[in-house]
């Protein structure tokens, strides 16, 4: 052996390891490839040996080629035999490897399952840690699947360096196996007050990853979470936790007003820019939740554009980008705040950092208003001359457009403007958007029916200097204009001055050149023009001129008849026949006017661009099922192709409908209007020009101001929009003064009839459009479906783990666990020899797998199903899959939670408003109710529950955080109770089968469940009771501080008055002391936070501190309170005495069988003992009993005999050795303070001599 | 979460790259062209993020980088990352290489480019920040470099590389 191991060692002495690769590489430059492809062959050598040096060298140097590109999934078997290595050097290799390079796809990753679950549970933390990192990274389905049990067990491991890392890659295995997440879930929980801050933090961070993407299933968790947030001093944890409640908070909005104050604190207390960012950003989002009818937050806006203007301002570029991007979201719901500050971002816009240009352009999207948009966009089209490079550029063109066109054009006064500002960005060289400004200029030429003549003496001129937007026609975009401009000039071609000369611009041979769409409208058009121009003629009888046009239709139309493209020359020839008809009418002297315009006749209505996909679907008709038999393949091949504008199909369809009579559409728009005026969603039109469609139902009544310019509108060659600046300017000041006039004489009337377009707010109410315009709105269908739906992506990961957590945990929801142990437990000392692992389970499991796979899919759906429906639901014994747990190693906490009925979500919810409805008092009493939700269920819902006083018995009994369904139905639990029999025959059954298999009983961390059920347990116990109410309680040690215990006590009204004013006080000793709110005496007693309804229970907690834990203590205390009856009302009082036990002082804390006999062999523990006669329970019950009155965990359990241990919240360790045999249990048991050990023993032997 | 942590100089060329989504290599080899492409012209005092990393898909992401003489660290994150945060973590990064590596200098990220993932690993998991207290980071790597050692004296030939 060692000599092979020398031998090897000689031979790696001529190997390339990863330096001389490198250096290879880098002294090969001229020919790196060739180099590298006999490395890959010297490493494909390598890796054929044995040795597993040599192996993993190569590996090595594999993972560094494919950095460099290389696939290198060819060796991934050999990844696999380095992973394996029992060396952690080669380990780590191996993992590393695998990380940069498996994915779902790599096949031998199914190999790995058994070597990874080996490499968790390693004694060696390194050997663990290096296993889940490399997971992380390549886990799958399969694997989450198989590993999600080990790794949960790991989320409780002793070093804190593993638990940190055990909590993050649940995130990945929750996205991988989304039903892991809700039985992971309260773990998880459990580690966001884990005395580890790295654990702690992790937790976090695993927690507003999954909150993000489905909030509204954590917002439970928001109470926890604030405490973190008042109480960490982790900027790392801050962030996060106040990212998460930038989440929480548009859900709930009254989280929002409790988040305030302690935000605003953080923004002026911390230095850190990172929190103080997203401090605001957080605030932000909570003003955003608050905007409806908030008005005294006005203070939290102004700090948060001013400490945004102080990020802008500041020379970092970091902090000025981020302060642009969080002024934008302020913008959205507070402009005014943020128009304040218009000279910073004008300012910003001539920043040399292209990212904060484009912030700054977001943040005038939303800046102007009807005042400041003709100045804006004249900064911006500044910007566009001297703009360098198309990307900015073009994207300053499109927000000019996004910032005009914005809700409905709502903020331009002036089209004529607007048109010349299109027709100037015509002018921008090699932009891609020339379809978005031709977009715009059909879309405002449609709608506002005023601005026609205009835009049509604009669009004529750009038909006539077509040449200088055609520069260099192919990649020109901006030769989309020119369809626009066509399409305008043909369609509204009675506004043509001179038609002719239009025409006679539509036909030039140049044309040809443009692309066949545009070549298309091109002649389309020039029919429409020919039909206007015969009109003219004709009526000044003037057949000459009229000819001459004819003639030049048919001499220049076939240049397009042979154009190679099918519509072009399709509509051409058309239009020739045609041409050439009406020439020989025209040559007999026969009127065609007429006749050839009612071609092109009637109105046109722009079309919204949903409203194809908003007609419902009539009843009963199935637009999937087939009229005929299905086609033969090749007949359905024929798609048409992609319309390049929505609405080019306005001109294949032009509207024939038949007039529908004045009185149904008046009635239809009626109750169109009505339908948009309830629907929430609807927001394509604003209010003024609903109003205005309603008002001008034709182009002969908009009243078209004449404008009295001293310069004339038609400006030659190309419009100048500044003018128009100067002009509303002027027209502004005249308007004012007018109106100064007006007012004095008329103030209302005027007010109500002649502004109904004017919807600005208040500052903008001055200004009037130029005229008055008319946007028509959009059609839709008559009855269209309201719901705007966002197609959401349907791959995405985070819909499946879209999952209530709340619900309690069903029976069918266990996390899979190996039926078979693969390898016994394993003490620290034998570390040595891995390969010790059973023959026999791993042919079973490998036999296993392949109707595992099977089985896997068909379960996933199957749960997958299950929780859409949100029901619980059984599968049958048969039903369960194979590898669903005969035994069920899980911890007491989770045997009792799986024994809770369902806890209704409502009560959940209740929690929650109780937290956030109570107004923030003292600290301490804001504490009382913050360590975990303070269960208040609503009174309905525990009056629904019949308060049964039995009932009051809780099974439940996790540790940390009590449900607060301790009320329940006597039937209820009877049902429940059934139920669990019989799946304990089932267990029974799976059990039987198991040992005749031979699997060894050794459980890891947690009771065994078997034979019999368990009888329901509580740990409350009476506190005291009288008439009115009664007082049950329970003490938990305090895992965050050591040296407090948190008693909860429920209260139940069992009278029929209303009881209200509650005080809790107790006698403080001088070791055990109730925390009482700053300020108070140390003989004030604390408030109880509710009131209780008659039949009503309720829990609260109160924490106390002691200093000494090795003996029982009692404190003598009173709750006094006010009974209130329908006419009367007493003052009363309950004396009582709280028994704070040893064991109140431990905490469940799982243990590992390796710590746990280090722990033993230490030598540090004074031992005692205890014998228990006469005990006739069943062993495991012995055990859960213990488990659950005295927070011990289960280390091992071997047949009649299990160790066990528990910790104090001093840290103390309690070591138990209990064995059974004819009805007496002795138990053996070791502490390092013997006082102690010897009170819980006491308690323990009290315990049993009870039952 | 972290999409994606790329290291390379002043050329293009990868130092390390990480990706916590998988790609094929071809992709990732372009993404790091991309990616270089984006980062490199820009000038040193602009600000340090990069909307919309091109083929790091959604516009959900941003690119986060840093410049320090010869060498790109680049940091592709989502929206759940908080921007100040991560410049601050690849400040420790970089800290942390200076401190393993004493005085770094781009040759050693050439030639222990494994060592420098070891590092990472220890900082960064499956995407998620693990942990960013630079001397409990230190701590970790040691311990495993000592493990490391204890096996290399008795299974390797003793030899030093550069």
């Amino acid at each position: 052996m060692a000599l092979k191991i020398v031998k090897g060692s000689i031979d790696r002495m001529f190997d390339k390891n990863l330096q001389d690769l490198v250096r290879g590489i880098r002294n090969h430059k001229e020919d790196e490839a060739k180099y590298i492809s006999t490395c890959i062959d010297e490493i494909k050598q390598e890796l054929k040996q044995d040795n597993i040096a040599v192996k993993a060298n190569a590996v090595c140097k594999l993972t560094y080629l494919q950095m460099l590109g290389y696939d290198v999934s060819w060796a991934a078997f050999n990844i696999v035999e380095v992973m394996s290595s029992s060396k952690f050097t080669y380990k780590r290799i191996g993992y590393l490897a695998a990380s940069q390079c498996f994915h779902e796809g790599t096949d031998v990753i199914m190999l790995t399952t058994n070597q990874i679950r080996k490499d968790l549970s390693s004694p060696n933390q390194y050997d663990t840690g290096v296993a889940l990192t490399g997971l992380s990274c390549f886990v799958t389905p399969d694997l989450a699947r198989d590993l999600a049990n080990d790794i949960m067990t790991l989320m409780s491991h002793t070093k804190p360096y593993i638990r940190k890392k055990a909590v993050l890659i649940m995130y990945k295995v929750f996205l991988k196996y989304p039903e892991s997440l809700r039985p992971a879930f309260p773990r998880l929980k459990e580690k966001l007050e884990d005395p580890d801050p790295g654990v702690q933090s992790a937790a976090v961070n695993v927690i507003c990853e999954l909150a993000r993407r489905n909030p509204k299933n954590y917002l439970s968790l928001a109470p926890l979470f604030f405490k973190l947030m008042t109480s960490s001093t982790n900027n790392w944890v801050l962030i996060k936790i106040i990212k998460l409640f930038g989440a929480l908070t548009p859900l709930e909005p009254r989280l929002g007003k409790k988040l305030i104050e302690p935000l605003t604190n953080l923004i002026h207390s911390t230095s850190a820019m990172s929190l103080l960012y997203e401090c605001v950003n957080t605030v932000i989002a909570v003003l955003i939740s608050l905007s409806s009818g908030m008005p005294n937050h006005s203070a939290s806006i102004q700090l948060c554009v001013q400490k945004l203007r102080i990020l802008i301002e500041d020379s970092d570029q970091n902090l000025k980008y981020l302060g642009l991007l969080a002024m934008s979201k302020i913008l959205k719901t507070h402009p005014k705040s943020v128009q304040s500050h218009k000279d910073l971002i004008l300012q910003c816009l001539d920043d040399k950092d292209e990212s904060i240009r484009l912030r700054a352009l977001d943040l005038l999207y939303g800046m102007v208003s009807k005042k400041n948009l003709m100045e804006i966009v004249k900064k911006l089209m500044l910007h566009v001359d001297k703009a360098e490079g198309t990307t900015y550029r073009d994207e300053l063109l499109t927000k000019i457009i996004d910032i005009c066109s914005q809700s409905n054009y709502q903020y331009i006064t002036n089209f004529e403007w607007y048109i010349s500002i299109l027709v100037e960005l015509t002018r921008l060289e090699g932009t891609r958007h020339g379809h978005l400004i031709a977009s715009q200029m059909l879309d405002v030429a449609i709608r506002v029916k005023a601005i026609r003549a205009f835009a049509v003496a604009q669009m004529a001129m750009l038909l006539d200097n077509a040449h200088l937007l055609t520069g260099n026609m192919q990649r020109n975009g901006i030769c989309e204009v020119l369809y626009a401009a066509a399409w305008i000039c043909g369609e509204f071609s009675e506004h043509l001055e001179d038609p002719n000369q239009t025409l006679e611009a539509m036909l030039r041979p140049k044309v040809a050149t443009l692309p066949g769409h545009i070549q298309a409208v091109y002649v389309q058009n020039a029919a429409k023009l020919f039909a206007t121009v015969l009109r003219k003629h004709e009526g000044a009888t003037d057949s000459q001129a009229a000819q001459e046009t004819s003639q030049l239709l048919v001499e220049r139309l076939p240049l397009f008849v042979q154009s190679a493209n099918l519509e072009v020359q399709e509509r051409a020839s058309c239009i020739l026949q045609l041409v050439k008809y009406i020439q020989k009418l025209q040559q007999k002297d026969v009127e065609v006017a007429e006749e050839v315009s009612a071609l092109f006749a009637g109105e046109l209505n722009p079309v919204a661009p949903k409203a194809q996909k908003k007609v419902p679907v009539p009843e009963g008709l199935d637009l999937d099922a087939w009229i005929n038999e299905p086609p033969s393949e090749s007949e359905s091949e024929d798609e048409k192709p992609k319309a390049v504008f929505a609405k080019e199909e306005t001109k294949h369809s032009r509207p024939r409908h038949t007039e529908v009579d004045e009185k149904e559409l008046a009635r239809r728009r009626e109750a169109r209007k009505q339908e948009q005026a309830n629907n929430p969603f609807y927001i394509k039109s604003s209010p003024s020009s609903q109003k205005v469609y309603q008002d001008a139902p034709g182009v002969e009544h908009i009243p078209v101001v004449q404008i009295d310019l001293s310069v004339p509108l038609k400006v030659p060659g190309m419009p100048m929009s500044d003018q128009y600046l100067k002009l509303e300017e002027e027209r502004r000041q005249k308007e004012k003064a007018e109106k100064k006039k007006k007012e004095k004489k008329k103030k209302r009337e005027k007010h109500g009839k002649g502004k109904k377009h004017d919807s600005g707010p208040e500052s903008e109410e001055d200004i009037t459009p130029a005229h008055h315009v008319d946007i028509v709105t959009e059609e839709m269908p008559e009855n269209a479906l309201p719901s705007d739906d966002d197609d959401k992506d349907p791959n995405d990961p985070h819909k499946a783990l879209d999952i209530d957590l709340d619900k309690p945990l069903a029976d069918t929801e266990k996390l899979p666990v190996r039926t078979h142990r693969s390898e016994p437990l394993k003490s620290p000392g034998e570390d040595g020899d891995v390969e010790s692992v059973p023959q026999e389970p791993k042919k079973r499991s490998s036999k296993e797998k392949k109707e595992k796979k099977k089985d896997k899919d068909k379960d996933r759906k199957k749960s997958k199903e299950e929780k859409k429906k949100k029901k619980k639901h059984k599968h049958d014994a048969e039903d369960e899959p194979a590898e669903l747990p005969a035994e069920e190693p899980v911890k007491s906490e989770e045997t009792n939670e799986v024994a809770t009925p369902p806890t209704s979500t409502s009560a959940e919810a209740s929690d929650l408003d109780f937290w956030l409805s109570s107004t923030p008092v003292a600290p301490t009493a804001k504490e009382v109710a913050a360590p975990a939700p303070a269960p208040a269920p609503a009174p309905e819902t525990s009056l629904a529950a019949a308060p049964d006083s039995e009932a009051d018995e809780p099974k439940d009994a996790e540790p940390e955080e009590v449900k607060c369904s301790k009320h329940k139905k006597k039937k209820q639990k009877k049902e429940k109770e059934k139920e669990e029999k019989k799946e304990k025959k089932k267990k029974r059954h799976h059990h039987h089968h198991h040992h005749s298999d031979g699997g060894e009983d050794s459980v890891q961390n947690g009771t065994m469940e078997e034979e019999e059920p368990l009888p329901p347990m509580s740990n409350y116990c009476l506190l005291a009771e009288n008439s009115y109410i009664k007082m049950v309680y329970d003490i938990q040690g305090n895992l965050q501080d050591g040296s407090q215990v948190v008693v909860s006590v429920i209260f139940e009204n069992k009278s029929d008055s209303f009881l209200k004013s509650m005080e809790f006080n107790v006698l403080d000793s001088l070791n055990s002391k109730l925390q009482r709110p700053e300020g108070a005496g140390p003989h004030d007693g604390l408030v109880v936070p509710f009131q209780l309804p008659p039949g009503v229970s309720n829990e609260a907690r109160f924490i106390f501190s002691v200093q000494s834990i090795v003996m029982p203590q009692k404190l003598k205390g009173t709750l006094t309170f006010i009974v209130k009856s329908e006419d009367s009302s007493t003052h009363e009082k309950l004396d009582f005495k709280l028994h704070f036990t040893c064991t109140s002082y431990l905490i469940t804390t799982p243990c590992y069988s390796d710590a746990y006999a280090k722990l033993l062999e230490s030598g540090d523990l004074k031992s005692s003992s205890l014998r228990l006669e006469g005990v006739n329970m069943p062993f495991h019950h012995l055990l859960a009993r213990i488990c659950f009155h005295h927070h011990f965990s289960v280390v091992e359990r071997i047949d009649s005999c299990a160790s066990m241990y528990s910790r104090s919240i001093q840290g103390h360790h309690v070591c138990l050795l209990v064995k059974t045999a004819d009805q007496t249990v002795s138990i053996d048991a070791k502490c390092d303070e013997p006082s102690l050990l010897g009170n819980v023993l006491d308690e323990i032997k009290q315990t049993f001599s009870q039952c | 979460m972290i999409k994606a942590i790329l290291i390379f100089n002043n050329h293009g060329k990868p130092r390390l790259s990480k990706f916590y989504e998988h790609y094929s290599e071809d992709t990732e080899q372009q993404i790091i062209r991309e990616t270089f492409h984006l980062v490199s012209k820009r000038d040193e005092n602009v600000c340090n993020f990069l909307e919309g990393g091109m083929l790091i898909d959604g516009s959900d992401n941003k690119l986060i980088y840093r410049h320090y003489a010869t060498l790109y660290f680049v940091f592709c994150v989502d929206s759940s990352e908080s921007e100040l945060g991560i410049l601050d973590l690849i400040q420790v990064f970089v800290e942390t290489l200076d401190k393993c590596f004493e005085n770094v200098c781009e040759l050693d990220l050439i030639f222990h480019v494994d060592k420098v993932h070891n590092i990472l690993a220890e900082m960064v998991m499956g995407g998620m920040v693990l942990e960013t207290n630079m001397n409990e980071i230190i701590t970790q790597v040691d311990a495993q470099n000592k493990m490391e050692k204890s096996e290399t004296f008795i299974f390797q030939s003793p030899r030093q590389d550069r």
